[in-house]
């Protein structure tokens, strides 16, 4: 990514809610601070995965970069265009290169629909015709996503779980988008059916090379699809790295202890190091000053309260490895002390 | 000791609906001992979380018929009135259920919820309730439980929640735990915080504990044995160590396979169980999972689809599958070659 633009450049992006609150004027009385500064790229034809647990603000991210959410600053960028407050005649022909996978095959699929409608749907808006008519990409699409084509006429309420998903993944692909944002697209799968969603993503990513912003909060079904991953906690990003580096050498304390408490299905002889955190994340109404992860953090300073890390290539680090830590990691660092067990007062 | 503390015998739930009879749980057994953690895996449908609503008893007998045996300490359940139930429910044997906000009531105080158990069962005043709620918030780990037992849930996390519903179960020291996925709804790291507390206690009171999830990740981390569930029957039991192993049934093997891990191989695609599970309405004949099975054309004679296949225990473990032991050696070894890396 060095001298060519990347497909899509975030800089500062920064989202917050208003909160109103009084009575009878109601004002603004504070902001979730959901999305705070995120700077990342995604190359074209590259996956970011995007791990964080509930609240870090990754689908807010994804929500921003699809422009379902107006930024409350920061810059977005797609392909050299800046698109951070484009209104809707300019955004629509990048719409249709930006397209979403939702979490929820249940309620994302209109049941009213038979599926050559809501997969030709994009087409219909966008006043697409392709060769050989709608109707024909619709069935190519149900092929090429593992479906029978005969299926045209169903409606979503026939299809399981994993199968809705599918034709979700159809309709996000109906217009041959060049970037897909991927909202836990398995998460609300079972494990059997997860495996075939993920290899199907994954075909299609490499085969017509798309682009993809994976959002998940599974740390092993992120590494095994996006080549490069960022780690957000409360807003920020922590730690982005290639995934060999982010997996392979954590620089940041909460990436350790994120990665050491995924129960792995394997019997070890010897027990994983474990880092147990305690507490839960903080409210980002009001979050911890400087170094957001500090309240739980067991190396945490004064230095970590008065001054937030920035998002650096700290000594150690490989190029494209960026840290938000003032005191990272090391391969050699004594393991972190198990904690206690009870949680101190709520700080 | 010669008979185990929970025994379920040929346990069968069938649900009658307006489409006909839903075979939830078809024919299921398994022993569990004191102090021990049995952990039960299997997909949405497969009838865990039915097995251990029927040991609580907490169907509707309308439309409900449950045959079998389920002996708790030598106390026959299958055929307890409910006034029996409720004596045993909450006091010998309780429920840790997944969505913590919608099992505890938004209009009373965590303490009072916590206490109206307790109550319930011992009897005492009101203000000795309180103090075992306390008491037990203090357990699980809750900051200033002398403040926040007067909380409302929604004014609890997530995880806080959790060790709430935790404390509300272990009130009266029950000897059988159920946690029917008290973690899939935590994220890891308050996941990892819940299953260290859950052990803890384990270890100080020596509860049984039934384990249900559908992540073989955390079977690994907490269950001492693991049974795997398919379409309403077991397929596979035996301890962690084994089934994780060498899994002897070709679900079991197509379930790990499924799973991605921290420090596998990132280029090779996983290897998914084709299809998705059966129809308990009207359930594949034979074997439940021949129709997705690869190895079908391995038994002879189409008995994967004519005939269901017996769990046949050898040394302690047990599959349901057709496949000989030699078969099974030689079809699964490339698997566990890459599993042992």
């Amino acid at each position: 990514m060095s001298s060519t633009t990347p497909l899509l450049d975030v800089s500062g992006l920064t989202k917050h809610f208003p909160i109103k609150g009084g009575f009878p004027i109601k004002r603004t009385v504070g902001a979730v601070q959901a999305v705070d500064g995120l700077d990342f790229q995604v190359a074209a034809g590259e996956s970011l995965g995007l791990v964080g647990e509930s609240g870090c603000g990754k689908s807010t991210t994804g929500r921003l970069i699809t422009r379902l959410l107006e930024p409350t600053s920061g810059k977005i960028t797609y392909q050299g265009q800046d698109i951070t407050h484009a209104g809707r005649r300019d955004l629509a022909p990048i719409r249709s290169e930006i397209q979403m996978i939702f979490q929820d095959p249940y309620a994302s699929l209109n049941p009213r629909q038979t599926v050559g409608k809501i997969i030709s749907g994009p087409m219909e808006i966008n006043d697409i015709n392709p060769e050989g008519g709608r109707e024909k990409r619709v069935r190519e699409l149900l092929e090429i996503v593992g479906l029978n084509p005969e299926h045209y006429n169903r409606f979503p309420h026939e299809f399981s779980g994993g199968q809705r998903q599918r034709i979700g993944v159809a309709r996000a692909l109906a217009l041959e988008p060049k970037l897909i944002v991927a909202d836990e697209p398995v998460s609300a799968l079972d494990v059997s059916i997860q495996a075939q969603v993920v290899n199907l993503l994954q075909k299609v990513q490499r085969e017509l090379g798309i682009a993809f912003v994976f959002i998940a909060h599974d740390l092993a079904i992120v590494r095994h699809f996006s080549q490069r991953v960022a780690v957000m906690y409360l807003g920020k990003i922590v730690e982005i790295a290639d995934r060999e580096d982010l997996y392979g050498n954590p620089r940041h304390p909460y990436t350790r202890a994120l990665l050491s408490a995924v129960p792995e299905a394997t019997v070890e002889e010897e027990p994983r190091e474990r880092i147990r955190l305690t507490g839960d994340v903080p409210s980002p109404i009001n979050p911890p000053s400087g170094c957001r992860f500090r309240t739980r953090c067991w190396k945490a300073t004064e230095k970590c309260a008065s001054e937030a890390p920035p998002l650096v290539r700290v000594e150690g680090n490989r190029d494209g490895h960026l840290t938000a830590c003032h005191y990272p990691e090391t391969a050699d660092t004594v393991p972190a002390p198990r904690l206690s067990k009870d949680p101190e007062a709520a700080a | 000791m010669s008979t185990p503390f929970l025994s379920v015998r040929d346990l069968k739930v069938h649900f009658s609906t307006e489409d006909g009879v839903v075979k939830a749980v078809d024919g299921l057994s398994f022993d569990l001992e004191k102090g021990k953690t049995l952990g039960i895996v299997g997909e949405s449908g497969s009838g865990k979380s039915v097995t251990n609503m029927a040991i609580l008893g907490l169907h509707d007998p309308r439309n409900t018929a449950l045959d079998g045996e389920i002996l708790l300490d030598g106390k026959e359940l299958v055929t307890a009135t409910e006034k029996e139930l409720e004596q045993l429910r909450g006091n010998k044997m309780s429920m840790i259920f997944q969505d913590a906000l919608a099992s505890l009531s938004p209009y009373h105080t965590i303490g009072a919820q916590i206490g109206e158990t307790y109550r319930k069962h011992t009897g005492c005043s009101k203000k000795e309730a309180r103090e075992r709620a306390v008491e037990m918030l203090r357990r699980v780990g809750i900051p200033q439980p002398d403040v926040r037992v007067d909380d409302y849930p929604h004014q609890f996390s997530g995880g806080m929640r959790q060790r709430a519903m935790i404390a509300m179960a272990l009130v009266c020291d029950p000897e059988l735990l159920i946690a029917d996925e008290p973690t899939t709804a935590l994220d890891v790291t308050v996941q990892a915080q819940i299953m260290d507390l859950l052990k803890d206690l384990q270890q100080e009171f020596g509860t049984a504990i039934i384990f249900i999830t559908h992540d073989l990740g955390v079977i690994a981390d907490i269950a001492d044995d693991v049974l795997v569930m398919y379409g309403g029957r077991c397929v596979e039991r035996g301890t962690k160590k084994e089934v994780l192993q060498t899994p002897q049934h070709p679900y079991t093997l197509g379930l790990l396979g499924s799973m991605p891990s921290l420090d596998g191989p990132v280029d090779v695609p996983l290897s998914p169980i084709p299809g998705s599970p059966p129809s308990l309405l009207n359930p594949p004949s034979g074997c439940r999972f021949h129709p997705r099975c690869a190895f079908v054309d391995q038994v002879a004679g189409g008995r994967c689809s004519s005939e269901r296949p017996a769990l046949e225990f050898v040394d302690g473990r047990a599959a349901a599958c057709h496949l000989t032991p030699e078969q099974k050696r030689e079809l699964f070894s490339d698997y566990a070659a890459a599993r042992t890396h």
